[in-house]
């Protein structure tokens, strides 16, 4: 098996669960003491993208931008010239969904070591609705050049990355959730960006997450299973830059892919994979997400069954592919 | 205009206008080292109107930041001299613009930057910016934030110049009352004659003894300002120029009497 560690209790209906940012909250408050140049720039959304941490410790290094996200991520642009490493932080419909010319220009372009914190992404966000639901923020961050995107699998996780990205000295993205979701990792996991990694081994199908996707992965994995069917589970939480070794090792190995997402599969992390398949090891994929369409209100349980992104569902759809599509197995 | 002629492209207008403040600006007004572009003791120049960045480049080249001869490469392939303003291709550029409205923005994070959490209050921020470029929501909420903050070591030119690209700002989106909008964001202004060397200087003065709110100036300026043919056929004041001969000046002005492609034909 493979030897990443992994939560004792992954299954039970007393998994432990939290949400991703509150990870990021501790992440970056612990940043805050370990490097005085990092500042946090909030657009009037501090309790719910959990910036209030960082805020209480260091009042004088928060600045409050209110509603407006393009001044957020200019003003931090102008405040990393002056040598700070600024996070900003808003819902992800707003940042990057408003200001995405700006990060382009002053950041990306720029080459300015800002971390845009884009919470509330993904369907789960529930019964705000479509407005609010961010589903196409992977694709428009992994799009920019010098732009890092990670998208943590868990709260634990995203606390590491939150403090990998705040000294990697480079224009950074991270997608948070609005819900609590299972916690699968443990402290002594490995993180590191640009890296992937197997959780499960198997032999069938490839299973690639990003973010809290991950998990239903997981979730999926156990219940095939129970169908004669030995998924491999690969955890990729940095979507740019994308580990390719792991990921191409692991389908080498299935010759069948299936790619996990709780955002739109077009452009973003199902077609960043789409990508190097067809580059450098063309296998059939079948691509778990939003389907070209928007979310809508209802509760995070009925908006992510109904739209197929629970281990359950992405099991059936596992399944259903392992039996229509042969395994590819190509010398190159 | 040689810079532009050599290129075969650019923008005329802005740049002929805004010379007199950047001569201000960098040889009299702002303390920085030409050998040491990240000397720490520096004020900072953002521009904010990205397009006007060939007089950005004369200037810096008659102070010394770079070789004269160099300016003949604005916009070539490699040059680092880019079409619009890229930091990292040349030392003692601030910011990366060109799309309007987000350099007032970057101009206020550095300003807060030394005023609330490096605490240099001797270091002052300059912006420029267009006045079309007011338009953009960006700039009014760059100018809330500095309000609040009462950012008092930013100090901002408007290039008054009365013209954008579909036509004159009465015509395409009125921006009087221009004092009144940013007084009632909490910022001291001033008017100017933007060709008045002594009257930069001044006004600059004032805005440094403004210790509780930003500060702007107005700068009136004629586009094509030096230009003989092009002043004579530029020198308005507001309202009487008919919409043809406005379109028909504009065009010479833009494309410097044929010899160059105007910006945005």
């Amino acid at each position: 098996m493979s030897h990443y560690p992994l939560q004792q209790n992954l299954f039970g209906d007393d998994v432990e669960q939290e949400p991703t940012r509150a990870g990021f909250g501790r992440g970056l408050k612990a940043a805050g003491e370990a490097n005085e140049a990092i500042v946090a720039l909030c657009a009037d959304l501090t309790e719910s993208t959990q910036m209030s941490k960082f805020k209480e410790a260091f009042p004088e290094r928060f600045i409050e931008i209110g509603v407006a996200e393009q001044n957020l991520v200019t003003v931090a642009s102008g405040m990393a010239r002056a040598g700070k490493i600024p996070f900003t932080s808003s819902y992800a419909a707003f940042s990057p969904g408003r200001n995405w010319e700006q990060i382009r220009t002053t950041i990306a372009l720029n080459e300015q070591p800002v971390k845009i914190v884009g919470s509330h992404a993904g369907v789960s966000v529930g019964p705000d609705g479509a407005t609010h639901q961010m589903l196409e923020d992977i694709a428009l961050m992994r799009v920019l050049p010098h732009m890092v995107v990670v998208a943590p699998g868990d709260s634990i996780e995203a606390e590491k990355a939150t403090r990998a990205i705040a000294e990697n000295g480079k224009p950074s993205y991270i997608r948070l959730a609005r819900e609590k979701t299972p916690i699968f990792s443990t402290n002594d996991s490995p993180f590191e960006i640009g890296r992937a990694y197997v959780l499960w081994e198997g032999s069938d199908i490839s299973l690639l997450g990003t973010g809290t996707m991950t998990y239903q992965l997981l979730v999926a994995a156990k219940e095939l299973q129970n169908h004669g069917i030995s998924a491999e589970v690969v955890h990729v939480p940095t979507i740019k830059p994308l580990d390719e070794e792991t990921i191409l090792r692991s389908i080498t190995k299935t010759g069948r892919v299936l790619t996990a997402e709780e955002a739109q599969i077009n452009a973003g992390f199902g077609g960043v994979i789409a990508e190097l398949l067809s580059e450098k090891k063309p296998t059939p994929l079948k691509r778990i997400g939003m389907q070209d369409r928007f979310g809508e209100s209802g509760t995070p349980n009925e908006l992510l069954d109904h739209f197929g992104l629970t281990g359950a569902k992405i099991a059936l759809a596992a399944k259903e592919f392992v039996h229509t599509t042969p395994q590819y197995h190509r010398e190159y | 205009m040689r810079m532009l002629e050599a290129a075969g492209s650019g923008h005329s207008a802005g740049p002929l206008d805004l010379s007199d403040i950047f001569a201000a600006l960098y040889f009299h007004i702002m303390n920085y080292d030409p050998q040491n572009p990240e000397w720490p003791e520096r004020d900072v120049f953002f521009l904010s109107n990205g397009h006007t960045v060939p007089v950005q480049y004369a200037t810096m080249a008659e102070a010394g930041y770079f070789p004269k001869e160099e300016l003949l490469t604005l916009r070539k392939f490699g040059s680092r001299l880019q079409g619009h303003p890229e930091r990292t291709r040349l030392p003692g550029l601030e910011n990366t613009s060109g799309p309007l409205g987000s350099g007032l923005s970057q101009a206020s994070g550095y300003a807060y930057t030394l005023q609330y959490i490096d605490k240099q209050l001797h270091r002052f921020v300059y912006v420029i910016t267009g006045d079309g470029e007011l338009d953009e929501g960006n700039i009014w909420e760059a100018a809330m934030f500095a309000g609040k903050y009462k950012l008092s070591q930013l100090i901002a030119f408007v290039d008054r110049n009365n013209i954008q690209i579909d036509g004159p700002t009465d015509a395409v989106m009125p921006l009087e009352d221009l004092r009144g909008k940013w007084e009632s964001f909490g910022w001291h202004v001033q008017e100017i004659d933007g060709h008045n060397i002594e009257s930069i200087i001044d006004a600059v003065g004032m805005a440094k003894a403004i210790t509780n709110q930003p500060s702007v100036i107005i700068a009136h300026t004629i586009p094509g300002k030096g230009v003989d043919f092009m002043e004579y056929d530029y020198h308005w004041h507001g309202y009487g120029k008919s919409p043809d001969d406005y379109v028909r000046g504009l065009k010479k002005l833009r494309s410097l009497n044929g010899k160059i492609t105007g910006e945005h034909e």
